[in-house]
C-alpha cells in the first residue's frame, strides 16, 4: 500500500495546473464574468479553450489509448487530479458531462462538442443554451432535441448558466451518476483547497490593531478548519477513486461538497467587507460550489446511500448497542 | 496512489489474525474500570503475550528490541487486533506509545536496554508526568524543579492528570533544571521509579466516576543523573519526538473500533424502530461516511510518514482535530438512537461510559484549540501567537 501521489501523477497535476493557470488565471475568469454579466452567456464556454483541452486529453484522459477517440488511456485516479485543478481554477462549463460523454457524443473526446447533461435532478439544466447535446439517462447523447422549449432562468452562478425544461428530463443514473459525483466531489476539492490558500494569503496581509489579522486566534482556528476539511476531503476523494466503491464515492462526494461550501463561506469572513464584494472571486467559489453540491448526487442521497451501505454491512455481523 | 496490500503484506495479515483467532479466546475477561491492580496485569498480561509471539514491539527499530516493521505493517497489525476485538494498550500506553519510542530515538544503548526490554515482554509500567497544576497548554511554564546533587537530580513539585499513575513502575518526567534559562530551554527528560521515596499519588476522580488519572507530589526524590534521556536542559526537544508519536498513531485502532461501534448502533437503530427516522438515519449515513475517510486518512498519513522515514508528521494534529470531534459525534448520535428507554442515561450501559470517556478526547494530548494553532502556524505558515 501506498497511497501517496506516484511521480508520474504528480508530474500531470503539475501539468495540468501550468496548463490552466496559463490559459485560464485570473484575469480570463474575470473576463467570462464580465461576459455572463454583460447578458452574454454564451461568452461562458470558451469554445476554443474547450479544444484545447480536448487536445490535452482532458475528456479523452480515460480512454483506451490507440482508439479512434485519441484516449489517454488513463484511470479515475489521474482524472480526479485533473478535475481538481479545473476546480481550483473555477474553469467554467459541463466538463464532467462533457468527459462522461466522451467516447459516446461524437466530437466530446476531442473537445469539439460541448455536452451537459441532466445531473440536477429536476427541470433544471445547467449550460443547455451553450452545449451541442445533451448526455441522455441511457449514457447515449441527445443532440438538440432536449432543449427544445427550455427557457434560461437567472442562475445564482453567474457563470453556470440554468435552464429551466418544459418536462422533468430522465436523471442520469447508474454508474454514470457515481462516475459524475466522483469528478464533481474532485472540482469542488480543488475549489476546497484554493479558499483556504486564498484565506490564508489574505490573512497574512491584511493587517489590523497593528499586526497580520492571521495572529488572531479567531482567524486562526478558521484557516486551520478549512485546512482540517481540505485534507478530510482529498483522502476521500482518492481513495474513491481508487476504489470506485459506490458508498466511498457518495462518502467522498459528501465531504467534498461540505468542504467547497463551508471553506468558501470561512473565506469570504476572513476577507471581511472584501469578501461580500463582486470584486473578490470569494463569491464564485461558494456559488459554484452550491451548485455543485447540486449535481450528481446531493448530500441526502449520499448519506441515504451511506446509511444503506451501514446496515448492509451492520447486518453481517450481531450484537447491538446498550441492552 | 495505491490501496492494493503487497502479497507479503497479506501474508502477516493472515498470519495475525490466525494467531488472534487462537489466541483470543483464551484470553481472561478484562477486569472492571475500578480494579486497577486487575487492569494493570490484565493489559500487561495480553503484553506479554504479544511479546511472546513476535509482534511487540513491531514498528521499533530492531535495535530497540523491535521488529523493524514497515508503517503498512503496523497499521495492518492496529487495524486486525481492534477488529477482532483484541484489549486496547490500557495501562501500557505510554511505555509503547511515548516513552518507549522516545527512549528508542534519543536514549543510550545503555538506556535503552535497561528500559525498553521490560515495556516489550510487559513487566513494567510507564506514565507520563507531564502537566502541572499551572502548566497544561502552555507546557513548558512548568515549574518541578531538579537540582543537581553529585550523581543526582533532587526533585521538588508536583504533577497532575498522571494517567495510570497509581500502577505505574516509571515515569516520564520533565523537570527544570535551569530556572535562569528561557523556558523552553530549561527543561530536561528524566526517567523516575515511582516507589522512590518523596513520591506520593493522590487519586482523580474523573467525571465518569473513575480514578483514571492521579496528583503527583514529589517532595525531595532522588534521581540518578544517568536516569536523563537526552542532554541536560534539551528535554523540550525531547518532548516533541515524544508528542509526535502521541499524534501520529495513537488512536488508529480506535478509528477500527469507533466503526464497529457504528455497526453495531445500526444494528439497534434498525431494531428499535429509529432507523425509520430519516433525521436519524442521514445523521448515521454520514459519520458511516466521516469514519471511512478518517480511516483512508491514517493509510494516507502511514504511506505519508514511510516516505519520510518513519517520523509522524503534522498530519497526526489534523487527524486529531478531526478525529476527536467525530467520536464525540458517534457517541451522540447513539445516546439519540437509543434514548433514555434505551438506557442513555444509565451507567450500566457501556457505551455511556464511552460517551462520557470520548468527552476527554479534545482535552487529552493538547486540546483542539492548541491542535488548531499548530495547524495554522506550522502548516498555514501564519504568524505565531504570543
Ligand atoms: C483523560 C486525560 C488524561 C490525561 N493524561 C495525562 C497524562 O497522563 N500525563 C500528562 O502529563 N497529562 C495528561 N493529561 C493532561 C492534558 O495534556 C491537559 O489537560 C491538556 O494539555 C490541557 O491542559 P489543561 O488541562 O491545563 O488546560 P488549559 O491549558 O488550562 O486549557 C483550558 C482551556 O483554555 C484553552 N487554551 C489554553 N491555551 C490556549 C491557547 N494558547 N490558545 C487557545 N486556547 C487555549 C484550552 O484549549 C482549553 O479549552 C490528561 C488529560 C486528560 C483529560
Amino acid at each position: 500500500m501506498d497511497f501517496q501521489l506516484t511521480e508520474d501523477q504528480r508530474a500531470l497535476r503539475a501539468g495540468v495546473r501550468e496548463l490552466l493557470e496559463g490559459r485560464y488565471g485570473r484575469e480570463a475568469l474575470r473576463a467570462s464574468l464580465d461576459s455572463a454579466d454583460g447578458g452574454d452567456p454564451a461568452g461562458v464556454v470558451d469554445r476554443e479553450l474547450w479544444r484545447e483541452l480536448g487536445e490535452a486529453g482532458f475528456f479523452a484522459l480515460r480512454l483506451p489509448e490507440g482508439g479512434p477517440d485519441g484516449g489517454v488511456g488513463l484511470g479515475p485516479a489521474e482524472a480526479v487530479l485533473v478535475f481538481e485543478e479545473a476546480g481550483r481554477v473555477l474553469l467554467p462549463g459541463p466538463l464532467v458531462a462533457t468527459h462522461l460523454a466522451a467516447g459516446v457524443v461524437p466530437g466530446a473526446a476531442q473537445g469539439t462538442a460541448v455536452v451537459t447533461a441532466f445531473d440536477l435532478g429536476g427541470p433544471f439544466v445547467a449550460y443547455l443554451g451553450e452545449s451541442d447535446a445533451v448526455l441522455g439517462a441511457d449514457g447515449a447523447g441527445a443532440e438538440g432535441a432536449a432543449g427544445a422549449g427550455a427557457v434560461p432562468v437567472r442562475s445564482v452562478d453567474p457563470l453556470t448558466p440554468l435552464y429551466r425544461t418544459a418536462g422533468a428530463p430522465g436523471a442520469v443514473s447508474g454508474a454514470l451518476r457515481d462516475e459524475g459525483a466522483l469528478l464533481t466531489a474532485a472540482l469542488q476539492l480543488g475549489s476546497a483547497l484554493r479558499t483556504t490558500e486564498l484565506a490564508v494569503r489574505y490573512a497574512k496581509e491584511r493587517e489590523q490593531f497593528g499586526q497580520p489579522i492571521g495572529g488572531f486566534q479567531a482567524v486562526k482556528h478558521l484557516c486551520a478548519q478549512m485546512l482540517v476539511r481540505g485534507e478530510v476531503a482529498r483522502t476521500a476523494v482518492y481513495a474513491a477513486a481508487v476504489t470506485g466503491a459506490p458508498g466511498e464515492i457518495a462518502g467522498a462526494k459528501l465531504l467534498a461538497d461540505e468542504a467547497a461550501v463551508r471553506n468558501a463561506r470561512d473565506c469570504l469572513q476572513v476577507h471581511g467587507g472584501m469578501g461580500f464584494t463582486w470584486e473578490a472571486d470569494v463569491h464564485l467559489h461558494l456559488k459554484r460550489a452550491w451548485v455543485r453540491a447540486e449535481q450528481w448526487r446531493t448530500a441526502a442521497e449520499a448519506e441515504e446511500l451511506l446509511a444503506a451501505e451501514l446496515a448492509a454491512e451492520a447486518a453481517a455481523e450481531a450484537g447491538g448497542l446498550g441492552g | 496512489m495505491d490501496l492494493t496490500y503487497t502479497e507479503e503484506e497479506r501474508e502477516f495479515r493472515a498470519r495475525l489474525r490466525e494467531w488472534l483467532g487462537k489466541t483470543l479466546p483464551e484470553l481472561p475477561a478484562r477486569p472492571s474500570p475500578d480494579d486497577w491492580p486487575g487492569r494493570r496485569a490484565h493489559d500487561l498480561g495480553w503484553q506479554r503475550r504479544l511479546y511472546e509471539a513476535g509482534y511487540a514491539g513491531l514498528h521499533w527499530p530492531v535495535d530497540a528490541g523491535g521488529r523493524g516493521a514497515t508503517p503498512t505493517q503496523h497499521l495492518i497489525f492496529l487495524e486486525e487486533t481492534e477488529r477482532a476485538g483484541a484489549p486496547y494498550v490500557g495501562a501500557n500506553f505510554v511505555g509503547l506509545l511515548h516513552a518507549g519510542p522516545t527512549i528508542a530515538a534519543e536514549g543510550t544503548a545503555e538506556q535503552r536496554a535497561r528500559w525498553l526490554p521490560p515495556v516489550l515482554r510487559g513487566d513494567e509500567v510507564w506514565c507520563q508526568g507531564f502537566s502541572e497544576p499551572d502548566a497544561g497548554s502552555d507546557l513548558a511554564a512548568l515549574r518541578t524543579k531538579a537540582v543537581r546533587d553529585g550523581d543526582e537530580y533532587v526533585i521538588t513539585g508536583s504533577k497532575i492528570w498522571t494517567s495510570h499513575a497509581e500502577v505505574a513502575d516509571w515515569c516520564e518526567l520533565l523537570v527544570r533544571t535551569d530556572p535562569g534559562a528561557p523556558k523552553h530551554r530549561g527543561i530536561s527528560w528524566l526517567a523516575m521509579p515511582m516507589d522512590a521515596p518523596g513520591v506520593t499519588v493522590r487519586p482523580l476522580r474523573t467525571l465518569a466516576g473513575s480514578t483514571e488519572f492521579a496528583e503527583m507530589f514529589l517532595d525531595g526524590v532522588r534521581v540518578p543523573v544517568g536516569n536523563r534521556v537526552g542532554a541536560e536542559n534539551d528535554g523540550w526537544r525531547v518532548t516533541m519526538v515524544t508528542l509526535s508519536f502521541e499524534r501520529g498513531t495513537a488512536f488508529v485502532g480506535e478509528v477500527v473500533a469507533c466503526r464497529r461501534t457504528l455497526a453495531a448502533l445500526a444494528r439497534t437503530a434498525r431494531a428499535n424502530g429509529r432507523w425509520d427516522d430519516p433525521v436519524l438515519r442521514r445523521r448515521l449515513g454520514r459519520l458511516h461516511g466521516e469514519f471511512g475517510a478518517l480511516w483512508r486518512l491514517t493509510q494516507w498519513n502511514v504511506s505519508e510518514s514511510t516516505r519520510s522515514g518513519g517520523v509522524p508528521g503534522t498530519g497526526g494534529s489534523v487527524f486529531k482535530l478531526r478525529y476527536s470531534h467525530a467520536r464525540q459525534e458517534l457517541y451522540d448520535a447513539a445516546a439519540e438512537v437509543l434514548g433514555a428507554a434505551g438506557g442513555a442515561l444509565s451507567l450500566d450501559e457501556e457505551w455511556t461510559l464511552d460517551r462520557l470517556s470520548s468527552l476527554s478526547y479534545t482535552i487529552a494530548a493538547g486540546t483542539s484549540q492548541i491542535q488548531q494553532n499548530i495547524v495554522a502556524e506550522r502548516i498555514l505558515g501564519l504568524p505565531k501567537g504570543r
